[in-house]
Parts: structure tokens; C-alpha cells; sequence
């Protein structure tokens, strides 16, 4: 599961819905691997706004990731403006070194197998081989 | 024509060799894809944008490879895993002709005995001759790279609001129609409801959700339309070759934002029922009352009627801020 997806996920648990402490759900146990995918500078730009980064941030240290910036780059961070000015077409913008770490960090970083683990209920959803069980025994819908 | 719903739920149904037979089959594999397209075409994504999609009933990710084919990141949720694994499989290359292979002489094997619980898909599809050389772009070495979940829509969706810009579902939401247990807590209305509700918090603003499925029969229809609707939807639906024997479902929601009416009768070949989207009701009232004919006793009509009676030199009282309300009721 990408690093991205992590950054989304809540506990499932109608209970916890509504709880600050479900989301992020905290990975344990998390083995780690590099899945190379192509790279889109355009949707690091669509989804960067809905980045949570201080979980993000969380997230990384809890799985011992150090690459993270401190603070969530601005969008015109991510294009490297000074040819822009040589009159090159919108789309075909130089993304920067910064918008490729995103790449690397948010869609390449995956967790293959472990646990995530809601901070608010305590109940751990296995991961294994990259696919998270959300399934919920009966009673706790 | 029977269907796979009434045999078994959904984790157990697709086991292992149905879930294979499913994703090796050119015929299902084309008609996914099609509809796929189809459900791509109505979500009418901006073309320069990359999106987050989420794929509801996302299988061995037929549906995926073509998001992945078209530049959009997306998640798929299944709830069968024998699916998921072949996703995997496919996902990774690892997925060797040679299993394709086997798959299909597996299928001239048990050929009758899988045929009559064919899935909807067979029953449904276009009567056209298979052909095994062609249309292999969605094959099964197309990468599938979403990330995938293990859980049942019909009891949430774990993910934090506005998480999505769109999120498709090809055949899958008739499975929520059926009762797994006597439980009251499993019956359609309630996973439905949930489905809906958690769909629409994880949907962005303006994002919308197309869903093709296989309703049983009108009643059924309006249930899920109605779930829609209720969860907070702009609802409509689009039916494609109404009437045929491969008549397709797509229900179409929208979270709030602009209308999806303009877009859907821009297309051809398309016609819209139930047209519970938005405007398309508001027009209709206003072409009923518009002209000048208010409401009996509404406070338009009263004010109109005052002015008539004026101009005609009658006594009238004088307009205040009661006019035309309601009378207190006494007890």
C-alpha cells in the first residue's frame, strides 16, 4: 500500500468516525519496499493539497522515513519556474527535484506486509502482500 | 439467465477458479472495458488533470488498468480475495500466459458446469463472436498499479473526507442489494445507506461517482437511486441500449457543484430517467407557474390580487410585513 493511500485511510469503524485520534492509522511491524511507477507531475499537483502533512510527517517518522520536509511545499515549488520564462507551453513545465522525492516518497514507498493500527479503538488492520483487510467482523459496523 | 448474486455472497462466489475464469475471459474482459469507457466518458474528467479515483468492487482490476492506461491514480476496493490475488498477479507481471493458458482449459473442462451460473456480464454482453487475437490491450499483462483494500462497501469505506475527485463502479452494487444474514443490520436499505454515506464523505466537492450495475428490476433501481439520493446525491440514470438483452445501468451522483444534467444530454445515444438531477425539476416548475400563474393563496397571489383590486378603486387594506402569512394555530 502506497505511503499516499496511508495518508488517507481512517479507522472503518462507525465509532471512530468521528474521533481525531482514528486518522492517521498508525502503521506496526510495517516491511517496506520500492515500487517503481511512472512519474506524473501533474497529479503530485492535484493531490498535494489534500496531503495531510503533519500525519504524513508522523507517518514517516513512525516508519523511519527522514526525507520529509518539515512543511508541505508550496505548489509553485513544484515546477521549476526560471525556463517558464523562455516561453515554454504550461504543460510542459520542468518539474523539480522536490516534486520527484514526493513521487518517490508518496506513490513509490509502499508497505508490504504489517499492521495498521487505529489510535482511537486499538483495532489492527492487517497488510499483506500490499493489501489492507478492512473487512469487520459483524459487531463492529 | 440466472444471476451470481442469488447463488452465493460475493467473498465466497468469486473463489478462486471463477475469479480466474472471470479475468482470463476476452468476452467479460471487453465488455469491462467497454463499460469502463463508458463510465469514464460520463465522469467527463478534466483531460489535463491527473485524478485520484476510487474503484468501487474493483475485482482483478479490469477497471484499473484502464484508469492506470489513462493517467489516474486509483484505489481499488473488492471484497472477494481471490480477485484481489489475481490482481496481484496481474499487477506485478506475474501473471504468465501460461496461467491464461490453463485458465482456458480449465473453461473447456467444466465448461457446462460454470456455463449456466455464468456471471451477469456473459448473460448481458453483445452477442458477438469471441475472438481470441484481437482486443487484448487490456490483457493480462496490463499493469494494474492501484492500491488495493480488502473490505465490504457495504459496511464503510475507511477513508477521510473529500479523499477522491471521482469514483467508478462497474458491476458491483447489486451485490449490496441482497441480504446476507437476517440480521437487521445487513439488510439491502441499511448497506446501501452506508455505502452512500461514506461515498459521499470521501468524494471531493463537485466530484462525481458512476456506477454501472445490474438491477434486477425497476424496484430494485429505485432502492439504490433512492439510497442515492438520500445520502445527498444529485442521482440520475443513464441507461445505454434500453430495452436490449445488454441493457446497462449507470447511475450517476454528483457531489454538489456544477450539474451533471448539461453534460449527460450533451451526449448522444443517451436517454435520462428518473431525472432527479438538480435543475432538470426546477426548470419544470417554473415552466408550470412561471407565466404570471402564482400559487393559489400564496403571498404572490394575494399581493397580485391587492394590486388588481386597487387599480379597480376598491377599499383594500394596506400591505404590512403579515400579509399573507399564516395564521397562528391556536392550540
Amino acid at each position: 500500500m502506497k505511503i499516499l493511500t496511508l495518508n488517507f485511510l481512517t479507522c472503518a469503524r462507525k465509532t471512530c468516525k468521528s474521533s481525531p485520534a482514528a486518522f492517521p492509522l498508525h502503521p506496526r511491524d510495517a516491511e517496506l519496499e520500492i515500487v517503481e511507477t511512472e512519474f506524473n507531475a501533474l497529479f503530485i499537483q492535484n493531490i498535494l493539497p489534500r496531503v495531510e502533512w503533519d500525519a504524513l510527517k508522523g507517518l514517516c517518522t513512525e516508519l523511519g522515513l527522514t526525507n520529509v520536509p518539515p512543511e508541505a511545499p508550496e505548489p509553485k515549488e513544484l515546477f521549476d519556474t526560471s525556463i517558464k520564462s523562455a516561453g515554454i507551453d504550461e504543460k510542459e513545465k520542468e518539474p523539480t527535484q522536490l516534486t520527484r522525492d514526493l513521487h518517490n516518497l508518496l506513490l513509490e514507498t509502499t508497505i508490504q506486509s504489517g499492521k495498521l493500527v487505529c489510535g482511537n479503538c486499538g483495532h489492527e488492520y492487517a497488510i499483506k502482500e500490499g493489501i489492507a483487510n478492512f473487512l469487520l467482523p459483524s459487531h463492529m459496523v | 439467465m440466472s444471476r451470481p448474486e442469488d447463488t452465493l455472497p460475493p467473498d465466497l462466489y468469486y473463489n478462486d477458479p471463477v475469479s480466474r475464469q472471470y479475468t482470463t475471459s476476452s468476452r467479460i474482459q471487453k465488455i469491462q472495458a467497454q463499460m469502463t469507457h463508458r463510465a469514464l466518458q460520463i465522469l467527463n474528467l478534466p483531460p489535463s488533470q491527473s485524478s485520484h479515483i476510487l474503484d468501487v468492487g474493483s475485482g482483478s482490476g479490469l477497471s484499473g488498468a484502464i484508469l492506470t492506461q489513462r493517467g489516474h491514480t486509483w484505489v481499488g476496493m473488492d471484497i472477494s480475495a481471490s480477485m484481489l490475488a489475481i490482481a496481484l498477479q496481474r499487477g506485478t507481471g506475474a501473471l504468465p500466459r501460461k496461467r491464461r493458458k490453463l485458465a482456458q482449459d480449465m473453461e473447456m473442462d467444466v465448461e457446462d458446469g460454470i456455463d449456466d451460473k455464468q456471471s451477469n456480464d456473459e448473460d448481458a454482453g453483445d452477442e458477438e463472436v469471441e475472438d481470441e487475437g484481437e482486443e487484448d490491450e487490456i490483457g493480462d499483462d496490463a499493469p494494474c498499479e492501484g492500491d488495493l483494500l480488502l473490505a465490504d462497501i457495504g459496511q464503510a469505506l475507511p477513508f477521510r473526507p473529500g479523499t477522491f475527485d471521482a469514483a467508478i463502479s462497474i458491476s458491483a452494487v447489486q451485490w449490496l442489494c441482497q441480504a446476507e444474514s437476517s440480521d437487521e443490520n445487513d439488510a439491502p436499505t441499511r448497506r446501501l445507506k452506508r455505502f452512500f454515506e461514506a461515498l459521499y464523505v470521501c468524494l471531493k466537492r463537485g466530484g462525481k461517482a458512476v456506477m454501472q450495475f445490474y438491477p434486477r428490476n425497476q424496484k430494485e433501481r429505485d432502492m439504490v437511486g433512492t439510497a442515492a439520493r438520500r445520502a445527498g446525491f444529485g442521482a440520475g440514470f443513464l441507461v445505454d441500449a434500453e430495452g436490449t438483452k445488454a441493457e446497462k445501468v449507470y447511475l450517476v451522483c454528483s457531489v454538489g457543484g456544477e450539474d451533471v444534467t448539461a453534460t449527460i444530454e450533451a451526449m448522444e445515444d443517451v436517454e435520462i430517467e428518473g431525472g432527479a438531477v438538480g435543475a432538470g425539476r426546477g426548470r419544470e416548475q417554473k415552466g408550470k407557474f412561471g407565466k404570471g400563474e402564482y400559487k393559489k393563496g400564496s403571498k404572490e397571489w394575494i399581493m397580485r390580487k391587492k394590486e388588481r383590486m386597487e387599480r379597480k378603486g376598491m377599499v383594500v387594506k394596506k400591505n404590512s410585513k403579515y400579509t399573507g402569512r399564516k395564521r397562528k394555530v391556536a392550540f
